[in-house]
């Protein structure tokens, strides 16, 4: 209270109030050119919008995408398993909301968003009464995360970091399954992964195995030691100058030749290592610029206190580097989400190459209008969240203001 | 001062603890382990490979390809080499992306400055435009193109003609082209001399503005002083360069005129709209990074809005925008490559082709990785080299 009050004398700046009419005069019609470049785009927004509604209601036909929508989410996983790609999501949920009870305040507008998701899909025709039991699971888990989290306040923050990291390894082992649990944890072997399943999966190993090496290499290229720094910066140029699907290709066809002979690593195997050979690259130029906006006061301040090179880096000088750099990460962790199509190449049936089998199918061509728009949007949704998300981050760390 | 205690004989350093030696060490026992893995995989690699019954070697290059490709800008045939081969999806590779660039330019451009109108309506759709081609996969684009827009337009006999003629049908656009007469050597002399000419009134007019303390729009004169020649020249030769080539339907097919594939449309329209979304976005940064106080000061100084524009804020931009725009360039050119999945025959998809016919996957993969590295390289050391003719010298 005490900063208000020492600010009492000073009156806030005058609001600005414009009535209906007068925004309309200030952002639409300023002038006679304004005016005629609002009608016209009032004209395309109407043409554009009553052609595509007319499509939506009246001529496109959802039908291919219920029946097929097992195998766009994903793809041939057996039924009697798939209650652990729902356990999954359940975790998922609930770390999500133990961590919003843990850190979130406010923000009712948007949790209320993130709830009401699950249960706007399961009120869309065509989805089956299991399937919607199991959808309002989703929100029963973030609602018990969260009721958690704001029970055990900031004690959980360490608990909760923990979940997180130890989350996506989890869910490798749920949906592979273990060799030791067979009765009731059979292995699924990946060739039955698909959908937006797979999709999920290739970013999920993509975003956790480029981490580090993309650490170690940023590391390397500016490292004091010529020979580090030279095999860092190759591996870097040559990976970041060409095009992702040759690094597929390549890992298609020839990581096969790299193992001892008679070895065969499966092809989702070959197309991880693929996604993260590439990413590695890219993460590691992204860090390096952390690294570069850390000032040497801080290393001198760190050699002054005692510590040595690898301390510095792991206590100092990283912690700060990546902070500044989540943004920007995020960033390249949706154009890996994006990328990920690109397996279809390479014949890998996740979102994209099921939505081609499919459409393959003579029952099912001349559909490509509605698979295709269905799964634009389910990428736009999850790449439109995503950038959201690192919009706020950079708001909160306070990032742009350094 | 000299009443200080001498110190004591500094005692050699144990080779265990100069860094020095550890340094050297450290960086061999590094050089050895990278050498190692990669003499682990090499080894597979040929153990493999002779397992195959095949070894290493780029002679095939010289063999007959045996495939034919679609589209190509010099002569090819299937009894051509594999290395023409090569050579013709390069040069389909750099058409395609050589145009993208274009238009991803333009595009880009004209959606980053509609992004900041001061209209309402301009800005969302801008926004719009922007928001849904970024978070969007550019495969997914392209084969939604490709199947969805370009294969699915009617037949040749009842294809859309647009003025011009233009024709779209689902063979592709016909488009009229010109055919060289027998004038059209001389035309070409004629147009090197205006470009000569362009370049002198460019250079004279630089070097005016310099001396006279003015800023004459010298591009714009050079362009000018360039279509003058050009259309004297077509009207003063005893006969015109070009003739007209107009697109017309003849039964099942298109003759005459310039016929563009539907995948050479698709993969040139996907790129250059997906592109022109992150352009726009850069171009926008750039505009907003030129502070308020630059466009207040020189319209205090007596600019008008376009002299605002080209001579304050522009400059200014460019500083901000050339980096990123130079990655997105590159992004471009390296996407081409996903032209393999709607089969317009740039270098990575005749790769493929060359890989099956021949059977040499490692060579293969080597090459096609080589010369994109190459065009990668190149494009970047052109714009740093720009880059730094366009940067302000800082204080």
């Amino acid at each position: 209270m005490a900063h208000t009050t020492a600010r009492q004398g000073i009156l806030p700046p005058p609001t600005e109030r414009y009535s209906v009419l007068g925004w309309l005069h200030k952002n639409l019609f300023s002038t006679w050119y304004n005016s005629l470049l609002s009608i016209l785009a009032l004209l395309l927004i109407y043409s554009l919008a009553r052609g595509f509604l007319t499509w939506l209601i009246s001529e496109a036909e959802w039908e291919v995408v219920r029946v097929n929508l097992r195998l766009l989410m994903v793809g041939q996983y057996p039924s009697a398993e798939t209650w652990r790609i729902w356990l999954c999501l359940y975790l998922l949920a609930g770390i999500t909301g133990l961590s919003w009870g843990v850190w979130v305040r406010g923000r009712w507008l948007l949790g209320a968003a993130l709830l009401a998701a699950p249960l706007l899909i399961s009120l869309a025709p065509g989805v089956t009464s299991t399937a919607r039991n199991q959808l309002l699971g989703i929100d029963l888990a973030a609602l018990l995360g969260f009721a958690i989290g704001r029970a055990g306040g900031k004690r959980l923050r360490r608990i909760a970091i923990i979940l997180w990291v130890l989350y996506f390894p989890l869910v490798l082992l749920i949906v592979r399954g273990l060799a030791l649990a067979e009765s009731w944890l059979p292995i699924v072997t990946s060739n039955l992964w698909g959908g937006l399943l797979l999709t999920f999966l290739l970013t999920i190993v993509g975003i956790s195995f480029s981490f580090p090496l993309g650490i170690l290499l940023a590391l390397g290229r500016r490292s004091s030691l010529p020979a580090v720094r030279w095999v860092s910066v190759s591996y870097i140029e040559v990976f970041r100058g060409v095009p992702l699907v040759t690094i597929l290709f390549m890992a298609s066809t020839m990581v096969p030749l790299f193992f001892p002979p008679g070895t065969r690593p499966d092809p989702v195997l070959r197309a991880m290592v693929g996604i993260t050979i590439f990413t590695a690259a890219y993460l590691a130029e992204n860090v390096r610029g952390g690294l570069q906006a850390i000032p040497a006061g801080q290393f001198e301040a760190a050699h002054a206190l005692g510590l040595n090179g690898f301390q510095t880096m792991t206590f100092i000088i990283l912690p700060q580097a990546l902070r500044l750099v989540i943004p920007v990460l995020m960033g390249l962790f949706i154009a890996l989400f994006k990328d990920t199509s690109l397996v279809a190449t390479i014949g890998l049936l996740e979102l994209l190459g099921i939505s081609r089998s499919i459409l393959a199918q003579p029952q099912f061509v001349g559909y490509q209008h509605e698979v295709l728009l269905f799964i634009t949007m389910i990428y736009w949704i999850f790449c439109y969240f995503l950038s959201y998300i690192s919009q706020r981050l950079e708001k909160s760390l306070g990032v742009g203001e350094r | 001062m000299d009443q200080y205690p001498a110190l004591p004989a500094q005692k050699r350093i144990p080779l265990w603890r100069d860094e020095r030696v550890l340094r050297i060490i450290g960086q061999l026992a590094f050089l050895v382990l990278v050498g190692l893995i990669i003499a682990y995989l090499a080894r597979n690699m040929l153990a493999n490979l002779d397992q195959l019954g095949i070894g290493l070697s780029l002679d095939f290059l010289d063999t007959t390809a045996g495939f034919d490709i679609g589209e190509h800008l010099i002569t090819y045939s299937r009894s051509a080499t594999f290395l023409q081969a090569f050579l013709v999806g390069l040069l389909n590779t750099l058409l395609v992306s050589g145009l993208g660039i274009l238009l991803a330019t333009i595009l880009g451009i004209f959606f980053g400055v509609a992004r900041l109108s001061s209209n309402y309506l301009i800005q969302l759709l801008a926004r719009a435009y922007i928001e849904f081609l970024r978070n969007v996969p550019l495969l997914v684009l392209l084969i939604f193109l490709y199947t969805g827009v370009f294969i699915q337009f009617p037949r040749v006999r009842e294809a859309i003609t647009l003025p011009g003629p233009v024709l779209i049908s689902n063979r592709g656009v016909a488009v009229p082209w010109g055919l060289p007469t027998p004038a059209f050597d001389s035309y070409l002399l004629i147009l090197g001399f205006g470009l000569l000419l362009a370049v002198a009134v460019g250079a004279g007019l630089t070097w005016y503005g310099r001396r006279a303390g003015r800023a004459p729009i010298a591009g714009l004169w050079a362009v000018l002083a360039f279509l003058l020649v050009a259309v004297v020249g077509w009207v003063a030769l005893p006969q015109p360069p070009l003739s007209p080539d107009l697109p017309v339907v003849q039964g099942l097919r298109i003759s005459g005129g310039k016929t563009f594939s539907p995948e050479f449309m698709t993969l040139l329209m996907g790129l250059a709209i997906y592109t022109s979304a992150f352009i726009a976005d850069v171009v926008r940064a750039g505009i907003q990074s030129v502070s308020k106080g630059q466009v207040e000061a020189a319209r205090s100084l007596g600019l008008n809005g376009f002299q605002v524009m080209r001579l304050v804020v522009f400059p200014q931009a460019m500083r901000v925008i050339i980096p990123p725009l130079t990655s997105q360039y590159l992004n471009l050119t390296k996407n081409s490559s996903l032209a393999v999945a709607i089969g317009y025959p740039e270098l990575f998809h005749v790769s493929g082709t060359v890989l099956n016919q021949s059977g040499r996957a490692v060579e293969v993969i080597f090459i096609v990785m080589a010369i994109y590295l190459s065009i990668s390289l190149l494009t970047s050391a052109f714009m740093n080299w720009y880059n730094r003719r366009v940067r302000l010298v800082e204080r």
